[in-house]
Parts: C-alpha cells; structure tokens; sequence
C-alpha cells in the first residue's frame, strides 16, 4: 500500500525551521530525511521513518508554493493564501536570502548573467554548496540586482524596501549589486584571502564618496555605478607624482611626522615614492573601465603586497596612511584638496580593512 | 422593492499577467447579481488597478437576495478579441440580511478560478438596504439566524427549542447535461458552483420558512450536504435545529452596566466551564414542571408543516432491496424496528430480501459475537411506547407525559444539537441508528422531490422508533449522512435516543420564556423533589423500563447516586454533557474495518451490500467495545460510524470519545478463551497474549489517569438479577417476528469481557485491538468538542486538515489485508498528525473528524480535520484531583442543603469542573441574574485565588499572541481563552478546482494542498470582510477528489461551512474591564438588565 497523496495544511502554515533550512541548502527529500534521521529527532519523538519522510515532504511542497512569493517579498506580506505571523515571514524571507560566503565569493563581481549561471556547476564543486543553493542564491542577486538596477534612492534603502530585508543583509545585498555592477575583479589568487566582510566593506564606503549619490541624491543609479565625474577629475591627482618637487615634498613631509612612531620607517622612507606612485596612478587610471575592474588588485599589488613583504604592522600602516593624507593639505601647489580626500578617505579605509593576512 | 443591494469596486491587486507582451493587464470587473450586470471601466496597464467604482444598485426582492449570491467576475479587456475572465468571486450576501449579523462586506478577496486557482485580490464593498415586508405570504426568510454550531451559540439563550426542520431540493447536476460535452471545463465547473450557490442559498430560505411558521427565528446545528449522485442528479439537503433564541448582549463586558462589569470580569476565572449554566442544573429537576401551566392538550398543529410525507405514503419509494435496519448499541440501550406500524411500511421494500440475512450468518460470527457479551439488536421484538410510564414513581410518569406530548406532537422529535442547556437532557438512552440501501435513478422532475424525500422520511420514521423503544422520546445528537457509488446509495441516519425536559420545547407561553431566567431564584426550587439528583449522573440512569427492557442489559445502582439504575456501558452521539463527572481523562477509540464485495451492477449490488452491513455494524461495534474496555473506560461520546461503499468493498470507520463516567460501573477486564484447552503451548500463548492484555489495559489505566474510588460491592447493591444472560443477538425478520433468534452463552464470570479465540481471524482481531499505539507523551485526543479531563487551555490553536490517498496492492485481496492496510493508513496518519504538531506540547488534538471515501477501485482516502489545542500541563494535574472529591461530596449533600444555598454549588460545581476551557461568562452572568446582587458578590468572594493566579498567569502571553488581519478557524464552537462577541452569519462555500496540468503543479499532493490552503484563504477573506477575526464549528463537509494521472488531470470539489464571529481574548476583556470604573452592586438592578 503506497500514498498516492498525503497533505496537511494547517490554518496558519507550518514552518518547521530545521526543514527550511534543509530546503534551503538545496538537499533533496532522501537526503534531508536522512540527514534528519541522523540527527536524533527519531528518537526523540518517537516517530517512524515514514513519518518523518512524509513531514518533510509536507514541509518541502510548503516551500515550494511559498517559493514563488518569496520572490517578491511584499507579496507574501499581502497574500491571502497562506496564514504566516509576521515573526516568521521575516524568517522565512531573512533565510531565503541569505547566501553563503564561499559561494558569494566567487560570484562577487562576475557579470550575473546566464553565462555566470553555466559556471555554478562549477562552483557548486569547488565551494561544496549544493547546485540547487547556488542557483537559489545566484538568482537572488540577480533578481535584487535586476529590480534596483535602475532605481533612485539609496541602495541598500530600495533592497530593504523592495525585499523586505534585514538592515544587515540589505547592505550586503548592495555590496553584490555595486560589484555586480561595476564588475570589480575579486576571483583572482592574490584576492582569495579577502572575505566577503571585507570587500562589502570597500564597496559600502565607495558607494557612500565615489558614487554621484554622494554628492546628489536625486540622480538616477546614483548608487550603483561609480561616479564619472569624480573619476574624471581623479586625472589631476597625477601631479602628486609627476611633479618631482611635489613628491619630495610630501615624502618630506610624511617622513619628518613619523619619524620615530614607525617600526618599519626605514622600509616606508625607501617604498615612499612607489607606494604613492602606485595610490595615484590608480587614481588616474580609474577613468578605463579596465582599470575599474582591477582595482583591488592594483591596490593589493601595488600597496598591500609591499607593505605585507617589508612587514608592516598594521598600526603601522595606519600612521602612514593618515600622514599620508593629510600632508597633502600643507603641499601649497596641490589645489585638489577635496578631491584628494574624497578618494583618499575612502582608499585609507578600504586598504586598512584589506591589510591582513 | 424589498431591497436594496449595492456594490462597490474599489481595487485589484496582484493581477495576474494577461498580456504576455506588456507583462501587463487591462481589467476591468463586471458585478452580477439575479440578471442584472454592471461593468467598471477598464483599468489599463496595470496588475493593481484602483476602480473606485459608482455603487452599483440592485433592486431585488428579498427571495431573490436570500438565494442568489452575488457575482463579481474579473476580466482582461482585448480589444480584438473575447475578454479573458482572469476569475470570479462569489460573495454569500446572507449575513447581511439579519439585523444583528454583519452590516457591511468590505475586504479583499481573493478572485478565484476553477482552472488555475486565486489569482490577485480584489477589494470590494457591499451593503443591502432592507425594507420591512408585511406580506404575510411572502416566501422569503429573511431574518431567521442560522448557526452550523451544534449548541447553543455563545452570545445567546434558547427560549424555547422548537425542533427538527428539514429540506432538500434537487437539480440537475450541470456536469452531466448535454451541454457538457461542449463547454469549456471552466464554464462546466462554474455552473455548477453557481447551481450549488443557488440550491443553498433556496434550501436555506426554505428551512427559514420553516422555522417562521414554528415561530423560531432560528436554525441551531444547521447542516447542509451535497449529494453528487452523478447521472441522476443534485441533492442539496439540510437538517437543523429550529429555536427561539435571544440574544444576551454582546458587549456587557464593555458596558459600565448598573452590575459591577469588574464583578463579572472577576467571575472569568472560575467561570471557565464550558458551558456555566451547569450550576443550575443540578436543582433544575423535572419537578419544575408542575410550578407552571402546561396543557398537554395544546395543539401543535403548526409544527406539522415540517412534514414532507407520511409514513404511509411511503409505498410509491422505491421497489429496490432496501437495507437492513440496522441499530446498534452500547449494552444497555437499543434495539430497532419495534413499532409495528412502521414494520408494515417497510414491507413492502424489505420482503424481497429479508431471506437473505438470517441465512448469511456464518456461525462463527454469531458465536464469536455471543461470547463477547454484547447486545447487537437487528430489528427486535420491541416494547410499544407505552411501556415506558410503568416504573419510576409518579413524578417519573409525570414528566414522561408531559415530554410525551409535546413531542409526540412533532414528527420527528429529533435535535442536531450535540450540547445542550442544562436540565434539557433528562435521561439518555443510547444510540440509534438506522441504515437503508437505494437504487439511484434519475429524478424526473426536481420541483418534486418525492422520492429523496420518502427515503428520509422513512429513516427517521424508523430512528423515531428506535428511540421509543428505548423508553425516549427524543433523539438527540441527530445527523444524516450518505455515501453514494454508481447508482448505489447508502442513506444513514444517527443519534442518541433521550428523554428531554419539556420545560424547553413548549410553546412561547409566558412561563416558558420566563422559566429559564428564573431559574435561579432561590425560591424557586420546590420542595419534596424526590427526585434531586446531583448534578452529573442523572443522564446516565436508564429511561426504559428496567422490567420490561428492550433487550437485556446489564443494570446497576448508579455509582453516584445509589438511587436509579444504570447501564454498565453507554454510547451516545452527543458531546459529554458539561455536568457529568468524568475519572481521568478520555481518549479517541476507532474502530476500523474493511469489508471485501464483489463487484455487481445495479440490485444485485445494493442486495450485496444490504447483506453485508449487519456484519460490518455489528463488527464495528464489537472493535468498540473491546477497545473501549481496553481503555479502562464505559462511556462513548460523539460517536460516528460512516459506512462508505466503493466498488469492491465497503468501509467502516467509527470514531468515538472514550471516557470513564463516575455513575457507571467500572469496567470488567477483557478475558481471553482458547479454543482447545488440551494444547500445552497454545495455552502459553493465550496466556501470553491475556498479559499483553491486562498490562494494555493497566497502562491505559494510568496513561488517561483512570483512578476510580473502590467501592465496596454492598453500597453498589445487589444487581439486578435478570441479567445474567448478558449476551444475546437477537435478529429478527420483518415480517415474522417469531422468527426470533436468540442466542445465549453467557459466560460465568459476570465482569470479563471475553474473546473467544477460535480462529486466525479472531487472533487477528486481538491483535489489532493492540496495534493501536497510545498518543505521544504530552498528546492527547477527542472528537469531541472538549477533552473531559482538560481544563486549562491556553490561548494557542491550529486547525488542519490532512488528506491521505492510499494505493492498494490490488492482487489477491483479502478481509484481513485490508483491514491491516487501512488501519495501517489511519494509525500513520495520527502518528503524522503527533509529528507535526509536536511544538505545541503539551496540547490536545480537539473536533478529530475522519472521513473515509473510496474514489476508485483501490484507492482509499482518509480526510481528517482537527484542531490541536495547547494546555497548561501544570494546572491540570490539581484539578483533576478535587473534582472526584468534589463530586461525592456533592451527591451526599442533602437536598435542602442545596435548595439553601445555591451559590455554594455554583463555586462548588464550577471549581470541580474537569473541563472548562476558558469561555463564555456572560451566560453565566444572565443565568445568574435571578440572584440579588449581594448574593452574587458572595460568590465573587468565594473564588479560589487559586484560579484566579492560574487565570492571570495564563493570559499574559494570550494578549501579545493577537495580531491584526489574522482570522482563526476552527472546528469547536468556541476559542479558548476568548469570548464571542458577536455572530456575523454562516459561511458555506462550495468550489471546484480542477487542472489539467497536474504533473506541472506538482502532481496530486501538489494540486490538493495548493486547493485547501485557497480554499482556507477564501473562508478567512469572507470572514476578515464581514468584520469577523475568527470562525468557530467550521467543517469541511466535502472534499471529493477524482484524478485521471495518465491525462495529466485531476479534479477536486469542497465543501465548506462555519460561523463567522467576532471574538476578544479574555486578556484585552480585563483591560477593558480594569480601565473602567467598579460600580457598586445595585441590588435593585436585575441581571437580565445586564445581559441586554
């Protein structure tokens, strides 16, 4: 004797947390019922395999049917057909979208096309998260990226609005969505050792000063693409570098304030003039979207790398980083103040949350 | 003009895209009512388009309101081509036409299409302006309240029950027209949902009549079923309960009235029973009776415009073999087919097959069956209806006489209500039954539904006879059912035959309204009752005549009262009466069952299946019994055996709520006997397997806290000497009733229950009877409304439905198979039910309804809707403990004791009570409100603070559960820790899905649970538009579903109804109460002041 058919709807929907998360990880019924025996929940109530193989069946169609609204958050608020307390339409949303680290590591700034999607066999392997996930996830961005792409306001405001999301996941949500976008390089080797909590760290200052939003909050993808103004201007930085005179005094500045607070001054006194060249000629650079694209590895090569090989401590690095910007303003030749510290705040923090190991 | 309906569009949302190009759709809504359309314009490019329509008008007259219901389609403008319909919404505009439902339908509801489910919302507004009709001829009923609750609803009091209205009406079913083979499916499918619409909403107007003409201006237990009886036709039929209710206010808590509203806050905690009348009745004796005037002369001549036909009349049904009647017992109480005036109407149909039956018996049915010591009564030589007068003393006699008349007068004196008002139920006799096997045909012409019609009526003719038998007058609990395969139909008919106090069912009489608010007067009580029976045993004692019994019963001294005589098992159809004192805690029983038949056409079938439901009856009830006594237990409620037939096998499930009442004796084990005695490890194994047994049993025993006090046998009495033949079948032939078999082979020992294992077939049945696994720690379970033995429920509910579809490995079938198959599915399916709710332990699954149906040759589909109910695991182990106490003290207090102080036993029996979820306190208050203010305030003081800590504890958390736009459905007719407020009208719903992309909505599990979660979402939107947050004695009546897996196709159609009402946590009624002012006791304000 088989069942053909075997429900159980509740009048308020039952959401079993630990199946949704099973669900979620893309394990098939056989599997998450297997894992689920292995976790005891047998012998703690007494119920048979087939009990349990029904339950989580039960419980995967729910999600299924709830799948669809999840794809629209607002409307699993609004919906009539399933009865959800509040409390758990947000557990039910928070979870569905959340990603994991491995796998937004390797999507984290590739195109989200359907190309990308081919490539998740791959990094279904590579990252141990299951095909299915990666898939759910994948088309999570693409759907939050598609949906605010072309929307005024700020970033992580429209996720949070548009999808319901924690104010945590709304900015990691626009952290992809600004890489996504901007189609940052992040998948090389040197690269491997940043987390996810770093680059969307980067990505949250450039999107707050290099964005046009950080100057007016009226325009159109004032969040999502870098401003090109701003990079334009970014050209002028060069004479911090090309200007000999220019650079020698800047070096003399920053060498005579750290004189004495830096373990690695002699290192920093003979690398003063490459770092600098490497922080400027980015800058200029960034007018190419090649250029764009390669930042992090640009900073990573020309200052991190560096740095790391000569063994500065990090409080080191912070000492120069901020003489570093500041003495421009006592340079009297340089007349692009504001421009220097709307790139340079943001490059300090970035490169300080990128200097480790 | 006696109407005006108007409606308003105000907006759409979540469209569903029509335009594939645009991703975009233009809608616009056409409203129809009667033949009247209006459109709204169309709103273009949008998937959440704002109509903010005109108010579209009709004027209609009233009949026309009661049975049509409003039509609202939805639709996609094409400009080259036909409008695509996106769906449709059907709004029952019923609630709206009495004056204390619903004023206004205003929400979102969801727009529904049969082939592709809820696709968006639309926001509507309806109103009806009603004018008053003095057409006395008129044929409409407005007005008349419908309740599908089966007691008395919440915010009212019966003034007087009038008693049982029935209607069907009959159609052509629009599926098998014609015209099928040309419509789309769609339009096929929404013909018939609107057919049904129409047919429901008549019937209801019809009933309503009836009840206009009874003077009611209500219908109680209202219960409406489709019969889909395919080529032949559409039945829509209903049975009620006509009343006369008056509403007790529904806002006294809110109102700073002249009594203290603190006061009756304060009453919560100890007022939360159930129903809180009980206090009352135990003085409520019969004996009342006499103070008031009463002329059983009084002609009841209006109640017979109920009646269809006349027995008599009956000759023009059907020439096709009729089933055997068949009327089962619990021990005491039954026996069937007596009168001989109903035995000549059923001749006719009966004597072709009469031959058959005793023929069929196999003998080792009939001695298994004896040596289990049961009375299975098929059709008996019954006692005339007079014998009943002869015992009992005068007063006895007196009452006997007085409900005599007034319900002789009645055609069928038969109640739906499974609860009652206290002092209704006198006595209960037993259940009684009655089954009849038809041949569909086609129904020529619907206007005249004669032969539906004499079908009923000739069930119920024989259940009114059953009930006489058994010494009683009324039947109630009362229900009917079918189960239809081909042409093959199985009418059934059950209830619980009892004797009632006429006090209720009288004409409106000034003593008669007045009587039930008098109450409690104090003075009220007359002296000399001998008859005082303590409150919670009275309905046990036997109203037959313990000399001349219908059948041979096993009778002793009721164990509470010593005074009258009782059964030593009892089964009954109703929920436990909210006064019985009840041992421990009770227990859902089953009995499964599964019988094989040869697949036949035609008469030769319906013989078949005639032949085969004595057996089936008669095993049912064995597994009842044995299981019941397995439990420790003696009492059955709520029982319901549904008989469905399929092509090759019929299917037997009866569900009960076991319990152990304190009046009854305590139950004798089960003894197993071997067969052959000579056989060493034979012997081995019976002994073995009697272990098995009595540890079954002594586990039970402490698993439902069954601890009855010992009671030395010499309290008890000598039993009564007759019964010692205590088993006997007696099955007699219509027509010849001395052909009488009776079989007896009591066995010795007078308190075991003995299996006689003689065969595998009867080892099997051992068995099973142990299979049957108790429910996880911490569950529990009842198809009742409550648990006996609960008490404290907290405020948590979730109400479900869980279908299961079972395959049948086809080859080589047999009885003993499938009844392991089937047992098998029922027992997972609770076993799944435990899984998935095990968060809310410790809670009780309430209200378990199964449903069996055969949809093909070896499908089985089992239905089941419940609520599970959380409880306070904590409180209900001190409870428990004092009511037994409580209990005996009370049956030894002296009569005048009780007559002195009646408040003492209001506390008293509230604080014992084993149940009593928290509940209804107003009625308590307007029943108190014979009392003078003073004495209330003494029962105040009274409370246990105890309770009080309890009550308080508890209704924290209650009040951050509400939240906002969330709509409660539930079986029960009531939600624990709120109290209705206010009934807004009746939900019955009836829709069809169907699809033809099964495979692609994830196949029939897919497909079902998709459709029963819409279709709770449509009932929640109905509720949430009327205003309401909840609906309480919801039931789904109907969920048939046929699938076609090779077309890729399946359909499904259910039925759906509640009561709509608007309910307030008790937590928020204290707030209120606490913010407003404590008024002093005004002794001159009367407690019906307060209840207005």
């Amino acid at each position: 004797m088989t069942n053909e058919l075997d429900i159980f709807v509740g009048n308020t929907t039952l959401i079993d947390e630990d199946v949704y998360r099973l669900w979620l990880d893309g394990y098939s019924v056989n599997d998450a019922v297997g894992l689920r025996v292995r976790s005891g929940i047998l012998e703690q109530t007494g119920a048979t395999a087939g009990v349990l193989q029904s339950d989580t069946m039960d419980h995967y169609r729910t999600f299924h049917m709830l799948e669809r609204l999840l794809h629209t958050p607002p409307k699993l608020l609004h919906q009539l057909v399933f009865q959800i307390p509040p409390s758990r339409q947000a557990l039910l949303i928070e979870r569905y979208y959340a990603f994991d680290e491995a796998f937004v590591r390797e999507v984290l700034g590739k195109k989200l096309s359907k190309g990308t999607k081919k490539d998740l066999d791959d990094i279904s392997t590579k990252t141990g998260v299951t095909l299915k996930s990666c898939r759910r996830q994948f088309d999570n961005f693409k759907r939050v990226f598609k949906v605010v792409e072309e929307m005024r306001g700020s970033l992580a405001g429209n996720i949070q609005q548009h999808f319901l999301l924690s104010d945590r996941l709304a900015r990691d949500y626009a952290a992809v969505v600004f890489f996504a976008n901007n189609r940052f390089e992040t998948g090389k080797k040197k690269l491997q050792y940043l987390t996810f909590g770093d680059l969307a760290f980067c990505a949250e200052l450039m999107i707050q000063n290099w964005t046009p939003g950080a100057v007016d909050s009226q325009v159109d993808d004032m969040d999502v693409d870098l401003d090109k103004e701003f990079l334009q201007d970014l050209k002028e930085l060069k004479v911090l570098v090309a200007d000999k005179d220019l650079l020698d005094l800047h070096k003399s500045l920053v060498c005579t304030a750290l004189r004495g607070k830096l373990s690695v001054f002699p290192e920093m006194e003979a690398n003063f003039k490459n770092l600098s060249r490497g922080l400027v000629n980015i800058a200029s650079k960034l007018t190419h979207t090649k250029d764009v694209r390669d930042l992090f590895v640009d900073l990573v090569e020309k200052f991190i790398e560096p740095c790391r090989s000569d063994r500065w401590p990090l409080n080191d690095v912070r000492l120069f980083l901020n003489q570093y910007s500041a003495s421009v303003h006592s340079l009297d030749g340089f007349r692009h103040q504001a421009l220097w510290d709307r790139y340079m705040v943001t490059l300090r923090s970035c490169l300080l949350r990128m200097y480790h190991d | 003009m006696p109407g005006k309906l108007k409606v308003k569009i105000v907006a759409g949302r979540h469209l569903p895209v029509m335009d594939r190009a645009s991703d975009l759709t233009d809608a616009f809504v056409e409203v129809k009512f009667g033949n009247t359309t209006f459109k709204t314009d169309v709103y273009n490019k949008s998937l959440n388009p704002q109509w903010n329509s005109e108010w579209f008008k009709f004027e209609v007259d009233d009949e026309d309101l009661q049975d049509e219901p409003l039509q609202i389609t939805v639709l996609d403008h094409d400009t080259y081509s036909a409008n695509d319909a996106i769906g449709k919404v059907y709004i029952d505009i019923d609630p709206l036409l009495y004056s204390e439902a619903a004023t206004v339908i205003s929400g979102w509801f969801p727009i529904y299409d049969t082939i592709h489910g809820i696709r968006g919302e639309i926001n509507v507004v309806v109103k009806v302006d009603l004018f008053n009709d003095l057409n006395r001829f008129r044929q409409s009923s407005c007005g008349v309240k419908f309740f599908c609750t089966t007691s008395i609803p919440k915010c009212y009091q019966a003034v007087i029950i009038h008693g049982f209205v029935e209607e069907l009406v009959v159609n052509e079913d629009p599926e098998y027209q014609w015209i099928d083979r040309i419509r789309t499916p769609r339009a096929s499918n929404e013909a018939r949902q609107r057919l049904i619409s129409l047919m429901s909403g008549e019937l209801q107007r019809k009933i309503g009549l009836k009840v206009l003409e009874m003077r009611g201006n209500a219908v109680v237990g209202y219960l409406q079923c489709f019969d889909l009886e395919g080529e032949s036709g559409l039945v829509v039929r209903a049975i009620g309960t006509a009343c006369t209710l008056d509403k007790l206010s529904s806002t006294a808590a809110f109102l700073p009235a002249c009594n203290s509203p603190s006061k009756e806050m304060k009453e919560i905690p100890f007022n939360e029973d159930p129903n809180p009348n009980t206090h009352s009745s135990g003085p409520s004796t019969p004996l009342k009776n006499q103070t008031y005037s009463f002329s059983p002369s009084k002609s009841y001549s209006r109640q017979s415009s109920s009646s269809d036909t006349d027995l008599s009349l009956t000759p023009k049904t059907a020439p096709y073999p009729q089933g055997p009647r068949i009327f089962l017992c619990p021990s005491s109480p039954s026996l069937s087919s007596g009168s001989p005036h109903l035995k000549k109407s059923c001749l006719l149909s009966e004597s072709s097959l009469t031959p058959h039956h005793s023929s069929h018996i196999s003998p080792v049915v009939l001695r298994k069956s004896v040596s289990f010591s049961e009375e299975l009564l098929l059709a008996a030589s019954g006692m005339g209806s007079g014998s009943a007068g002869k015992e009992g003393g005068p007063f006895k006699a007196l009452l006997r006489q007085q409900t005599q008349s007034a319900l002789e007068q009645r055609e069928f004196p038969f109640f739906t209500l499974t609860a009652f008002p206290p002092g209704f139920l006198v006595h209960v006799g037993g259940v009684v039954s009655a089954r009849s096997v038809k041949l569909l045909d086609r129904i020529h012409n619907p206007d005249e539904p004669e032969t539906r019609d004499a079908w009923w009526a000739e069930i119920r003719q024989e259940i009114k006879s059953h009930a006489k038998a058994l010494g009683c007058h009324a039947v109630v609990g009362y229900s009917e059912s079918t189960s239809i395969c081909e042409e093959v139909c199985i009418l059934s008919a059950s209830g619980t035959a009892a004797v009632l106090n006429p006090r209720f069912l009288q004409d409106g009489t000034v003593e008669g309204c007045l009587e039930p608010r008098l109450s409690w007067q104090p003075g009220f009580f007359s002296i000399g009752q001998e008859e005082n029976l303590p409150a919670g045993c009275g309905f046990c004692h036997i109203p037959y005549d313990e000399l001349n019994m219908p059948f041979p019963a096993h009778l002793t001294y009721c164990y509470s009262c010593r005074k009258q005589k009782v059964p030593d098992v009892l089964f009954t159809t109703i929920d436990l009466p909210t006064d019985a004192t009840v041992i421990g805690k009770g227990c859902l029983i089953q009995a499964r069952l599964c019988r094989l038949k040869k697949k036949a056409q035609a008469e030769a079938n319906a013989t078949a299946i005639s032949n085969l439901l004595p057996f089936m009856e008669y095993e049912v009830h064995t597994q009842l019994m044995n299981k019941l006594k397995l439990k420790g237990m003696n009492a059955l409620f709520g029982l319901r055996i549904q008989i469905t037939v399929g092509e090759n096998m019929l299917m037997g499930l009866a569900s009960a709520t076991g319990v152990y009442l304190t009046a009854l004796p305590m139950p004798g084990g089960i003894q197993i006997a071997g067969k052959t005695p000579n056989d060493g490890s034979y012997e081995q194994h019976i002994s073995h397997m009697q272990k098995k047994i009595n540890d079954t049993i002594a586990k039970n025993k402490e698993l439902y806290e069954i601890n009855p006090p010992e009671i030395p046998e010499e309290i008890i009495g000598s039993p009564i000497p007759e019964p010692r033949q205590r088993s006997r079948l007696l099955r007699s032939q219509s027509e010849s009733s001395d052909e009488v078999i009776e079989l007896d082979l009591s066995h010795g020992k007078k308190d075991a229950f003995v299996l006689e294992i003689d065969d595998t077939d009867a080892m099997e049945d051992v068995h099973s009877l142990l299979t049957d696994v108790p429910p996880p720690s911490g569950f529990y379970s009842c198809n009742t409304e409550i648990m006996p033995g609960i008490n404290n429920w907290t405020s948590e509910i979730q109400m479900f439905t869980s279908v299961r579809v079972s395959r049948l490995s086809n080859i080589n079938l047999t009885n003993q198979t499938l009844n392991k198959n089937f047992n098998d599915l029922c027992e997972n399916l609770l076993k799944s039910l435990y899984f998935k709710l095990r968060s809310m332990i410790p809670c009780c699954l309430c209200h378990v309804n199964f449903t069996v149906s055969l949809p093909e040759d070896e499908l089985i589909q089992v239905t089941v809707t419940a609520v599970a109910i959380t409880f306070d695991k904590h409180q209900a182990v001190q409870t428990t403990k004092t009511h037994v106490e409580k209990s005996l003290q009370r049956a030894s207090t002296d009569n005048e004791e009780l007559l002195q102080f009646p408040l003492e036993l209001c506390t008293d029996s509230l604080a014992s009570h084993p149940f009593s979820p928290a509940k209804e306190h107003l009625e308590s208050a307007s029943s108190n409100s014979g009392i003078p203010a003073a004495q209330r305030a003494v029962s105040v003081e009274k409370a246990s603070p105890l309770t009080e800590g309890h009550f308080r504890q508890r209704s924290a958390p209650a009040c951050a559960n509400s939240t906002v736009g969330v709509v409660k459905m539930t079986p029960l007719s009531f939600i624990p820790g709120a109290k209705i407020t206010k009934y807004l009208g009746i939900i019955n719903m009836f829709f069809i899905r169907e699809t033809t992309s099964l495979r692609e909505e994830g196949g029939v599990s897919g497909f079902l649970h998709a459709f029963i979660a819409e279709v709770f979402a449509m009932v929640r939107a109905h509720v949430a538009a009327l205003g309401g947050n909840a609906v309480v004695s919801y039931i789904m009546k109907q969920c048939v579903f046929m699938e076609n897996p090779n077309k890729n196709q399946a359909q499904c159609l259910i039925n759906v109804s509640g009561d709509a009402v608007i309910f307030v946590r008790e937590s928020e009624l204290e707030i209120i109460s606490a913010q407003q002012p404590v008024a002093s006791c005004q002794p001159a304000c009367s407690g019906g002041e307060i209840a207005t």
